[in-house]
């Protein structure tokens, strides 16, 4: 923490931290209030020029006079304020591409993992021929754009290698298609992670009797799970919210994952759904959100590893 | 990175099976380590790229029959940097898009990192906050976006309006955002610097802790002004760290796809496309599949020396 120059006085504090910051808040947050607001509003009320489209004035009386009256009446909330909400979850598939995204990212991110270990392990602590080009490849690979392989990778996946199986239009298009970035990503993370952890460790274990895979498994493992939780994380949200190769392999409405299907799905050639695009937009970004904002110091602890690695 | 003396690994091997020996060379098992991480990229980035190389030379269209399927050379290429006036357009948008939209969040991304670095209370939450936009899917957060820059509706133009009639101004429509081509590059360009400024300053901050008080101490008991301190201590400070995240940076934005795919589908009258949304207006919507990807395969060469310059930096650092 960089410390505070004495004799700063509070109208200087003020106009120089407290007020920029507050304006990059601002920038930051407007746009999830905005979602928020729109999602609370009806139909009419989000078309009416009229009103002050900062307020939703329908949904803040109706919490206002339950307030008043100290009387929980949910359905009276569910018709003025979630409306929108009830509708994205009854009368939409959000609920499947939910399912859907939970179930790519997690079986993506477990493949990733699984594989960012071994390589980053072999990498950071095994000498052998060719580690430095196959360190170099994987970090080409980290930075190769998903939208440089798309048009091919959907040939690929639609005919796979050898077995020449369709995986067109079905989760594991994502499931198989994702490793591609998160594999790198994982490998890079966790290479820097490992080099954090002494070597000395394992060299007793192997001393005292382990075979260097115990070594790995029940010495070093353990030591690295804060880096192994983090890059977990950062897989599963990379894959939650990736978008064009979701947008590419899946057709089928119900095999959507959550930003495919509320882009492709709620907005019908002209006509868009704003309030149940808002409310999607809303609650497909809680999660991630939420899964984010308890990783932040990990995240920078990581980032900072990483690049001294 | 060195590996284990063969005698100290093989008083570890017990019984004398020859598979645990084995696993004691660390070359053996550092080959077998990499294997899933070697088999993923070789079938599912080394080989589509090739294919991707191959289909660019082609006349391949989403639906026809393998025997239509014709080589022609650079004909996709030659097509697109003669005949397509669409393409140009789309080389400067995305140089424009990425030149603008970097230096910005660079910028921005600085000034936001040491404002975090002096914030004490609520820090966690405030980080938090600000890291949000960058968190978000990005495609549900710009349809956020979209609905600010609605034609109609918009509330910028509401706010704009209500202004002008407060000020005795007199009334005032508001801009078309998305409707007009350089406005619309330039809010597609705003959406990016939203997203992308917290990745920026979070980076940065963690740059910021890794240099010790003490420098400005120095600096500052040598006179040095506060701006000399941010040029000679921190600017140095966190080079290695901007580096890496300038190069990322450039890169995802380079390469971006969501944003001009949900606020404009690359128009009005294509004029704000990218390579990506380009490739895939080209090959997906118009199943000119070879053409698109000539399209994406553009991008190559500008990662290529990014990617370069990237590895030569590293090696250096480290050297």
């Amino acid at each position: 923490m960089a410390s505070r120059p004495v004799g700063e006085t509070l109208a200087k504090r003020i106009a120089l931290y407290h007020l920029p910051l507050f304006l990059f808040l601002l920038f930051a947050l407007f746009p999830f209030y905005w979602m928020f607001v729109t999602s609370v509003k009806s139909t009419q009320e989000t078309y009416n020029r009229e009103v002050n489209p900062y307020v939703p004035v329908a949904c803040a009386s109706a919490v206002a006079e339950q307030a008043r009256a100290l009387r929980f009446d949910g359905s009276a909330l569910m018709d003025s304020c979630l409306y929108h909400w009830r509708a994205l979850v009854r009368d939409t598939l959000f609920l499947r591409w939910l399912g859907n995204t939970l179930l790519v990212a997690v079986v993506s991110t477990v493949i990733s993992l699984f594989a960012g270990v071994t390589s980053a392990y072999a990498l950071a602590r095994l000498s052998f021929r060719g580690a430095n080009t196959l360190g170099v490849l994987i970090f080409i690979t980290y930075l190769v754009p998903p939208t440089l392989l798309f048009i091919p990778l959907s040939d690929v996946i639609g005919d796979l290698p050898l077995l020449h199986w369709n995986l067109l239009n079905s989760p594991w298009a994502l499931i198989v298609a994702y490793p591609t970035f998160l594999v790198p990503f994982c490998t890079w993370l966790l290479t820097g992670y490992f080099k954090t952890i002494p070597k000395e460790l394992e060299e007793a274990a192997m001393i005292d009797g382990a075979t260097r895979v115990q070594a790995m498994v029940r010495i070093i493992l353990p030591l690295a799970l804060p880096g192994l939780l983090s890059a977990g994380m950062f897989a599963f949200t990379l894959s939650a919210n990736e978008f064009l190769y979701a947008l590419v392999f899946i057709y089928d409405n119900a095999n959507k994952t959550v930003p495919v299907g509320v882009v492709s799905e709620l907005i019908k050639g002209d006509v868009f759904y704003w309030g149940q695009l808002m409310s999607g937009a809303l609650l497909g970004s809680v999660p991630v959100a939420l899964i984010y904002s308890f990783f932040v110091e990990h995240y920078v602890a990581g980032m900072t590893g990483a690049v001294k690695g | 990175m060195a590996g284990q003396p063969q005698s100290i690994a093989a008083i570890g091997t017990r019984g004398g099976k020859a598979a645990g020996r084995m696993l004691d060379r660390p070359a053996f098992l550092a080959y077998l380590l990499m294997t899933p991480a070697a088999f993923i990229i070789l079938f599912f980035v080394a080989y589509p790229f090739t294919w991707g190389v191959w289909m660019s030379l082609t006349n391949k269209r989403i639906g026809m029959p393998w025997s239509q399927v014709r080589f022609t050379g650079l004909a996709n290429y030659i097509d697109l940097v003669a005949r397509d006036g669409v393409f140009w357009t789309t080389f400067r948008n995305s140089l424009a898009y990425t030149g603008v939209a970097t230096v910005v969040k660079w910028v921005l991304g600085i000034w936001l990192a040491i404002l975090l670095n002096r914030i004490v209370k609520w820090q966690r939450l405030i980080r938090a906050a600000v890291l949000l936009p960058w968190i978000v899917p990005t495609v549900l957060s710009t349809i956020a976006f979209l609905w600010i820059f609605d034609p109609d509706f918009s509330v910028i133009n509401w706010t704009l309006r209500r202004f002008y009639t407060w000020m005795g101004w007199g009334y005032v429509k508001g801009p078309l955002w998305l409707g007009d081509p350089l406005l619309a590059l330039a809010s597609v360009t705003f959406v990016n610097i939203w997203r992308g400024t917290p990745f920026f300053a979070i980076s940065f901050l963690a740059g910021l802790q890794t240099i010790s008080p003490d420098l400005y101490e120095a600096a500052a008991i040598d006179g040095a002004s506060a701006w000399q301190r941010f040029l000679h201590v921190t600017l140095p400070g966190i080079r290695p760290i901007m580096i890496v995240v300038l190069v990322f940076s450039i890169i995802v934005t380079f390469a971006d796809f969501q944003i001009v795919y949900v606020l404009t589908r690359g128009g009005p009258a294509n004029s704000t496309h990218l390579f990506a949304t380009y490739a895939y207006q080209v090959a997906m919507v118009g199943s000119r599949l070879g053409l698109g990807a000539a399209v994406s395969l553009f991008m190559f060469p500008f990662l290529a020396l990014v990617i370069v310059f990237q590895l030569v930096y590293l090696r250096k650092e480290h050297a």
